[in-house]
């Protein structure tokens, strides 16, 4: 069988083999050594695949770790009772007395807050995922050898700190939900918004998230949030094809080609959205995807409902009080009710965003918009100076100079 | 799991602008959380130590041992005492340590503690 192929079965079966084999053994090394020696027999031997390759690996791996065991001077009687304790088939784990997918122990283990969050991300891609190290390592800008000791010692922090492999009380579940979600969300966002590197491995890292996403929303499947970030990342990918133009610079939303727009991915993510806001509990995931299926559904920006952005916005900000959003909520108010209310509502941000280029470019818009030229030309200034992210910055120096330009041509309204 | 539970502090804490009343009802709380924590069968050992004015330091160097006044560290925060605990996890050490009173005034330091047994099978 093709390399590739055997790669990629592997890569789909990763995070549900990895987990069912660590919550027997515990020792992720152990376990993550094991899956390696059983794909190269899986190279030498797989023609075609196994009808149930997770059973496969599983059953290889385990072979494989019982056998070190045993190498190991392990005690006969441990290794014996460790053997009969993992069954060939992984559906075991289903009949266990609690109805427990191991990926969700899992994910809460990798996402636990005594973790630093980069340690969260790359243990979360790499164990549940099953990406490499290396591949990791691209994906985050650092040196493989940085991002190998950066999971060898979250690892030895989970198994010398004590770092439990279960899901969570029912009292701390909300807060280590929230931890596991943004963990996730920020696997997404790098791919999405960081512009350096390689673009086709960012874009790989979205898709990542989705798939966590998609384990995560099926094995809880009635919490809301879970639903909602989600169909956040749904909505929010359906944009990517219009995200960036030929040359690969910025395209904001006003001006994206919206029948590029992957409609198919919207749908889902639109109508996961609608299943969660049924559950009638609200959060900050599901207040952001609802937002984005607003701009999703409008035909054009202009024909966007504006108002009910501004309500959404006012809405998240009371759940998550942030200077940004307060910022989005200020700019969808300057599309709501003009650019002089948007004004308004910017300037009461300067004390907390004067240093952020995002509050300059808003305001920069907005006193273009207002026909305050000469003013808006300082503030798109003042936002390029400001910006730290190549596209986004070309994009800035694209708007100065087609405002320069104008002033050239046209006096100051 | 043993845990230890290092306690730090501002050198304030219990001092200078604590009235003698605030003093004994927090030294009560202490007193009430340790007899839950024995209850529980999770309290080892544990002590409140004197201000680091009074604490030493010694170093050994080339045989020669450098004894020093002061803590280890100069710093706002010292460790003003300890708790030895026997917890399931780090969920539970987290919990155990949350629940120590001067946790609202300084921070809780949680050291799984070394085991050899570990070493040896």
């Amino acid at each position: 069988m093709a390399t590739e192929h055997v790669e990629q079965v592997f890569r789909e079966e990763y995070g549900r083999v990895f987990a069912g084999l660590v919550r027997r053994f515990g020792d992720f090394d152990l376990v993550e050594d094991a899956i390696q020696e059983a794909m190269v027999i899986a190279l030498e031997r797989w023609d075609p695949a196994p009808a149930s390759p997770a059973g496969w690996i599983t059953t290889t791996a385990r072979n494989k770790i019982i056998d070190k065991l045993r190498r190991q001077g392990t005690g006969a009687r441990v290794v014996e009772q460790l053997a009969h304790s993992v069954d060939d088939s992984i559906e075991m784990s289903i009949e266990d007395s609690e109805l427990v997918d191991d990926r969700l122990r899992l994910i809460f283990t990798c996402c636990h807050p005594a973790l630093a969050v980069d340690a969260q991300v790359a243990l979360t891609l790499r164990t549940l995922g099953g990406l490499t190290t290396e591949e990791i390592a691209r994906a985050f800008l650092v040196p493989s050898t940085t991002m190998a000791q950066r999971l060898v010692r979250a690892k030895r922090k989970i198994r010398d700190a004590g770092i439990p492999f279960r899901v969570p009380d029912d009292h701390l579940l909300p807060d280590r939900l929230s931890a596991v979600l943004a963990t996730i969300y920020l696997i997404f966002n790098e791919g999405y918004s960081a512009t350096a590197g390689d673009s086709q491995v960012r874009a790989d890292l979205s898709g990542e998230a989705i798939r966590l996403g998609v384990v995560l929303a099926a094995l809880m499947p009635d919490e809301p949030e879970v639903l909602g970030l989600l169909a956040l990342m749904l909505l929010h990918d359906g944009r990517r094809p219009a995200r960036l133009d030929e040359r690969g610079g910025l395209v904001t939303l006003q001006h994206q080609d919206r029948s590029v727009w992957n409609q198919g991915q919207i749908d889902a993510g639109t109508e996961l959205l609608e299943r969660a806001l049924r559950m009638g509990r609200s959060g900050p995931y599901l207040i952001q995807a609802a937002i984005s299926a607003v701009h999703c559904e409008a035909s054009s920006f202009a024909d966007t409902d504006w108002e009910q952005i501004v309500l959404l916005y006012s809405e998240l900000a009371r759940t998550q009080p942030s200077s940004i959003v307060e910022l989005n909520r200020a700019v969808a108010v300057g599309m709501h009710l003009g650019p002089e209310a948007g004004l308004a509502s910017i300037e009461a941000l300067a004390g907390r965003l004067e240093h952020d280029h995002r509050w300059h470019a808003a305001r920069a818009d907005l006193l273009e918009r207002a026909g305050l030229w000469s003013d808006a030309v300082a503030s798109w200034r003042m936002a390029i100076s400001l910006c730290r992210n190549q596209a986004e910055e070309r994009h800035l120096s694209r708007r100065l100079s087609d405002l320069e330009e104008r002033h050239l041509r046209e006096p100051e309204p | 799991m043993k845990y230890v539970m290092l306690l730090h502090f501002p050198d304030t804490y219990m001092g200078e602008g604590w009235k003698p009343e605030q003093v004994e009802a927090h030294q009560r709380e202490y007193k009430a959380y340790k007899e839950r924590l024995v209850e529980e069968g999770v309290f080892l050992a544990g002590e409140a130590l004197q201000p680091s004015d009074i604490t030493t330091t010694v170093t050994v160097r080339n045989e020669d041992a450098i004894v020093t006044d002061g803590p280890f560290i100069e710093s706002a925060e010292v460790i003003g005492g300890f708790y030895l605990c026997e917890c399931r996890d780090l969920d539970h050490a987290i919990e155990v340590a949350a629940g120590i009173p001067g946790a609202r005034y300084g921070s809780v330091e949680v050291r799984p503690v070394f085991d050899y047994e570990s070493l040896v099978s």
